[in-house]
């Protein structure tokens, strides 16, 4: 190996690794935002208080199975395995021609959602009991707990686990090419088929997966500094109030 | 002067354990009635009943003379008549003061962002705490917090405001903002259900005074009754020790 090498290959097949890193970019965003929008939802789901309604309860019985049955499912089997099911599966039985990009994005999204799910699950019973009863006494329903005072706290609480989720899927969309998903890692074995310096060309696509995560985190940690805010709160005019309260 | 609330038979149990036991009572409008009695005798839960946070297990609670048991009768609606101020503040931790007082009217009772503003400025104001609009509820002290709940509360412009043991969680230098401020409300004419320890402000704010003992009312009269000449036994005692 030389240096060389590893110029010429940069050199010569930029704009594939290019796309190739596009392509995984954008599909494990899109899988982290709808897998986080799905957990989010399973979410508000799974918290519903029991109706006294008998009909209300046995359809929220019904659902909040179908959900644990997908849980199970999407946690309980491999991605690639996944992707293959999905995938020739959908051509097969429902006669569906799906699209790779958007085949990768349905099977990352989901699979996202399933793991959320739990995530979110843990974040909402991390949050106070007082804050849903405060909620309540001022008369919001449950949509509107949710979605006014619980889920703000819990998406912030869950912002480390999800940023993790997000780089996990940014390296597990190179199992996609089993697909034919034009991501990173396709790109790169096409690359090496072609040059047939396998050692080279994937180490170019080590340092592409690397840097990617690397600034997606900076990112994240940007976010969640920006979310903790300031510890205390400064008033431009506190001397004049305790002054104030001095006098009276 | 009109019944905002009338408890009649109020019965919850937790399991076998009976909380309350034949609650009767009712609140008249501009009313300021104060619930006192040891840990453990009901109080809360009581308080907690009429909002029904808890649901009890037996009774009628009518709200200016609506049984709102019924079945079909809307609960959060209901709540939105009564505002409630808890122990441990229960400030949102996700908004900033003001939107604390402005998320009920706009997202609850669907009121325009600008009116809701203007009245929780106002309510914000009286509770001394206008200045703090822009503050998150982690930047305040307990009594701080506590006065924005009370803000929150009556940002709803409710009909009767409900007090859980405000100042219990409270250090002792605090006590005394939170129960000034309650004092004011009490001379605006507003209808307050207070459960509290604190014996002193009770007598003095109250029109009258409720003292609960092993989940029964055991006396229900005027501050100077209750406190002077208490009829019975445990209240007598009750009082001795507080």
């Amino acid at each position: 190996m030389s240096l060389e090498w590893f110029i010429e290959i940069i050199v010569n097949n930029w704009p594939m690794f290019l796309r190739g890193a596009w392509m995984t970019l954008l599909i494990a965003t899109v899988g982290t935002i709808f897998g986080a929008l799905i957990g989010l939802i399973i979410g508000i789901i799974h918290t519903i208080p029991k109706s006294k309604s008998r009909i209300k309860r046995v359809f929220l019985k019904c659902v909040s199975i179908i959900l644990s049955v997908y849980v199970e499912f999407f946690r309980g089997t491999p991605m690639i395995v996944q992707a293959m099911v999905v995938y020739f599966g959908s051509d097969l039985i429902f006669h569906i021609d799906m699209n790779r990009t958007f085949a990768a994005m349905f099977i990352v999204s989901v699979n996202t959602g399933a793991y959320m799910a739990e995530i979110v699950r843990g974040g909402i019973i991390s949050i106070d009991n007082g804050q849903f009863e405060a909620a309540r006494a001022i008369g919001m329903n449950h949509w509107q707990t949710m979605v006014h005072v619980v889920l703000p706290q819990v998406m912030r609480n869950i912002l480390p686990a999800t940023s993790n989720q997000y780089i996990m899927n940014i390296k597990d969309t190179s199992v996609l090419n089993v697909i034919g998903v034009t991501e990173l890692f396709f790109q790169t074995k096409t690359i090496a088929g072609n040059n047939f310096r396998y050692f080279e060309s994937f180490f170019v696509a080590c340092i592409l997966y690397m840097i990617m995560n690397i600034i997606v985190t900076q990112i994240l940690r940007y976010f969640e500094r920006k979310l903790a805010g300031n510890a205390t709160y400064q008033l431009i005019d506190n001397q004049e109030m305790l002054r104030g309260q001095k006098a009276s | 002067m009109e019944n905002i609330i009338d408890i009649m038979h109020l019965n919850k149990s937790f399991g076998s354990h009976e909380v309350l036991r034949d609650i009767n009572f009712s609140v008249k409008e501009g009313e300021v009635v104060c619930v006192i009695g040891s840990s453990g005798s009901g109080k809360s839960t009581l308080l907690r009943c009429i909002n029904l946070l808890e649901s009890p297990t037996g009774g009628k609670i009518l709200y200016k003379g609506q049984d709102i048991l019924d079945q079909g009768h809307n609960l959060n609606t209901y709540r939105t008549h009564l505002g409630m101020v808890f122990q441990q503040f229960n400030l949102f931790n996700n908004c900033d003061v003001l939107s604390n007082c402005m998320v009920g009217p706009i997202k609850v009772l669907k009121r325009p962002k600008e009116e809701a503003k203007e009245v929780a400025m106002k309510y914000l104001k009286v509770v001394g705490m206008d200045r703090y609009k822009n503050a998150r509820p982690h930047q305040l002290s307990g009594g701080q917090k506590q006065r924005v709940a009370i803000a929150r509360a009556l940002s709803m412009q409710p009909d009767a405001l409900l007090f859980d043991e405000p100042t219990s969680a409270l250090d002792p230098e605090m006590v005394g903002e939170v129960l000034k401020v309650m004092k004011e409300l009490a001379n605006l004419g507003l209808t307050m259900i207070i459960v509290t320890h604190e014996m002193e402000f009770a007598r003095e704010v109250s029109d009258r005074i409720v003292f609960m003992d092993q989940g029964i009312i055991v006396e229900d009269g005027k501050p100077e009754e209750v406190f002077n000449q208490p009829k019975n036994e445990r209240t007598r005692a009750f009082l001795q020790r507080a």
